[in-house]
């Protein structure tokens, strides 16, 4: 029977330039729900499908705060975004105390793609098995950056990842150019609800399992749960 | 066996010969911090005007009684709204220096736009000196200085002091040293409270400057008479003059002071 | 002539006379908490000072915390922020680890008094107080020493005119020396607790008298005054000689 020699560890290449555990990271991203990240020239918004283990459970956290301007919606192994999350909020609170400045998106996703990146060169680590949408507003303005554990960080209009996530993506790109020019943060997150629903399959949104975030311009990061999103179903 | 407290934890002499300190490169004296500026730069004086942030500071650098160093800068931009003035320990500022230069130079790696919406702001250069100042000051090892941050924040003028102990204030009018004492009142008379910046031109505002420095070098024995003033203005930008002179004194009455000097009485 | 043996006294001194930097200085001014029945107040003056040079007319020194908690660490006014930061940050992670729970006056208090004493030897040097709500909604002032020893208060100064507000204090907020008229001084006045609008007017009595007497005192009196319904500022100039 065939098996692959090469994907052991992180640090050695397949003779096809492949490093087979970084790519197994990505298929992680793939088991966890759906989340769906936009902005417009004002804000930028965050949703996402959560998932309970079962009917007796709560359900996952799927939306976490980093500092008032910025916050992050995971796709795959939750732990490994609790550690990612809790060193984006050391940065962002560095920056704050240090500089008295709001740390910049760009420069947020920079630092966790070093960090990502150090993994997949290490003997005895494995990459982070989860990938990040990092919204926040800056000088700069609103921004959205996708965060994968390859070490690549980019920055987007409309992204989504996730199960499924495919449709919200072909969505979002047929729909951008009306929510960009958008100017409420209402009618932003119901143009990313309508693009969450696109990856959606046996499931229906409910207050249960949809988890929202917003921020713009005086506008700090705020997170809806529960029937705060009941508006938005 | 000795009960003599002084021995406790020690290894017996009687056994082991005098402590060597060599052991671990333990050092034989304790480490030693700063203690006392050696080079030192007099005040820095500044004030904010309705369009902007004036801050001058002279080109000496006096060794003690000597005035060994007649050329040098006080007054540090950083970046396009923020000029740093320094007094104090010279080779301090100078530390200082490389610090903002380093500061400027991250700030340039990590953001495209760094020249536009995340261009570093008067409160960020602040924040950093003030942080570093009272880090110094916590490991009894202080940077030397009072220092001045003047600038431009969001078309606002921004001004604000920080010292070797880490203390930090704000003022319409502030200045270090010396000129607290001298030149403060005068600036004060202009500009007493921040109702008053709204009310005071350019023009007056430089006089005033001007004026400030002519006392100063009139009274404080470490000063020159060369000097360097930066203007940070909203419709001129940063704009820094450097070698002006005190101009217009009044020296006649001397010759008529008697009783000490060279002449006959 | 050394009664007890010891070898102390010829220990060589290896080490050179200390000239040694002091890294405290007093910043003056002076700051007063007072716990109504269901309010806070926190004042403190705007002046900012060393020796004899006035810094600054406005530098503010209490603030909102957060969560109803205002603050103020008056003394040496670096210590002073360095604390005033360090709490505002406590704070915030309190509330990344604890799903945004509000920080109760009792949690803030015993997590200063940690703060403080984290430096017992190399201390804070500042008078801390707190005033907020405690959790059944009553008005609540903590104070501390430099180094976190603290207790609740009624009201309490602190700074530069601390001696000379809390005497004052004593007598008009919780009734010291003050007997019902026509009892020859057998039975004590009754304490009840004051208005904010009386609070605010001892307040301002006592930081007008103590411009008048101390020096480090005066150009402006800001207080913060914390109801259920939020944290409110009120500025009041004062003598600016």
């Amino acid at each position: 029977m065939f098996r692959n020699n090469y994907d052991g560890d992180t640090v050695t290449f397949s003779p096809t330039g492949r490093l087979f555990q970084v790519e197994y990271a990505l298929e992680a991203i793939k088991q966890g729900s759906v989340t769906v990240g936009l902005r417009s020239r004002k804000h930028a918004v965050l949703v996402a499908l959560k998932r309970n283990a079962d009917e007796l459970s709560s359900y996952q956290r799927k939306i976490i705060r980093c500092d008032q301007h910025m916050g992050l919606a995971l796709a795959g192994l939750a732990p490994d975004a609790r550690v990612l999350s809790n060193y984006l909020r050391q940065q962002c609170n560095y920056a704050r105390l240090v500089y008295n400045r709001p740390l910049a998106v760009e420069r947020a996703g920079a630092l966790l793609a070093d960090k990502a990146q150090r993994n997949t060169q290490s003997y005895g680590g494995r990459p982070y098995g989860v990938g990040l949408l990092v919204v926040g507003y800056d000088n700069a303005g609103p921004h959205l950056v996708e965060f994968q554990p390859s070490g690549n960080t980019l920055e987007l209009y409309g992204a989504a990842i996730g199960a499924r996530s495919q449709g919200a993506k072909t969505h979002l790109e047929r729909q951008m150019d009306e929510y960009l020019e958008v100017q409420t943060a209402d009618e932003l997150i119901k143009a990313g609800v309508e693009a969450l629903r696109q990856s959606l399959k046996d499931e229906t949104l409910t207050v249960d399992n949809l988890s929202i975030a917003v921020v713009g311009e005086d506008l700090p990061f705020t997170q809806y749960d529960g029937d705060k999103v009941q508006p938005y179903l | 066996m000795n009960h003599d407290p002084f021995s406790w934890g020690r290894p017996s002499d009687e056994t082991y010969g005098a402590y060597n300190t060599q052991i671990a490169q333990a050092p034989s004296f304790p480490k030693m911090n700063t203690q006392q500026p050696i080079v030192t730069g007099t005040s820095v004086i500044s004030m904010k005007y309705d369009n902007g942030v004036i801050i001058a500071a002279d080109n000496l650098g006096s060794y003690g009684l000597l005035l060994r160093f007649t050329d040098v800068e006080r007054l540090i931009p950083v970046g396009q709204n923020t000029v740093v003035g320094i007094s104090g320990d010279i080779s301090d500022m100078q530390h200082l220096e490389q610090l903002l230069d380093e500061l400027e130079t991250e700030n340039q790696y990590d953001n495209s736009s760094a020249d536009g919406a995340e261009a570093l702001k008067p409160s960020y250069v602040f924040e950093y000196l003030a942080t570093v100042m009272y880090n110094r000051r916590s490991k009894m090892n202080p940077l030397w200085n009072a220092l001045i941050v003047a600038g431009l924040e969001d078309g606002k003028p921004f001004l604000r002091y920080v010292n070797l102990l880490g203390v930090t204030y704000s003022s319409p009018t502030l200045a270090t040293g010396f000129g607290a004492h001298l030149a403060l009142p005068l600036l004060r008379r202009v500009v007493d409270t921040e109702a008053d910046v709204g009310k005071t031109t350019l023009e007056t505002a430089e006089k005033t400057m001007l004026e400030s420095m002519k006392v100063l070098y009139y009274r404080d024995a470490r000063s020159s008479r060369k000097f360097s003033l930066a203007i940070i203005d909203n419709d001129q930008g940063l704009v820094i003059k450097k070698g002006l002179k005190v101009e217009g004194m009044a020296w006649e009455f001397a010759k008529n002071i008697r009783g000490y000097g060279t002449q006959k009485v | 002539m050394n009664t007890i043996a010891s070898e102390y006294s010829s220990e060589k001194q290896s080490t050179p006379i200390e000239h040694s930097f002091n890294p405290y200085s007093d910043n003056g001014g002076t700051i007063l908490g007072i716990a109504g029945e269901d309010f806070a107040v926190l004042a403190g003056d705007t002046r900012h000072t060393t020796d004899y040079s006035i810094n600054s007319r406005y530098e503010p020194k209490v603030f909102d915390c957060g969560d109803g908690i205002v603050m103020s660490a008056n003394g040496f006014a670096a210590d002073g922020e360095a604390l005033l930061k360090r709490f505002k940050n406590s704070m915030k992670w309190y509330h990344f680890d604890n799903n945004d729970k509000k920080l109760s006056m009792n949690a803030a208090a015993r997590n200063i008094q940690h703060l403080l004493y984290g430096k017992r030897f190399f201390p804070y040097y500042v008078h801390t107080i707190i005033a907020g709500l405690d959790e059944d909604g009553k008005g609540s002032v903590f104070s501390f020493d430099p180094v976190g020893s603290y207790e609740r208060e009624q009201c309490r100064a602190g700074g530069a005119a601390a001696s000379l507000i809390m005497p004052f204090l004593d007598n008009q907020v919780n009734f010291k020396n003050q007997y019902v008229p026509g009892t020859d001084g057998k039975e004590k006045r009754p304490v009840k607790f004051l208005t904010v609008d009386e609070v605010i007017k001892l307040v301002r009595d006592a930081f007008t008298s103590a411009t008048e007497r101390h020096i480090h005192v005066g150009d402006g009196l800001e207080i913060l005054i914390v109801t259920k319904d939020g944290v409110r500022k009120e500025y009041y100039p004062l003598k600016r000689d």
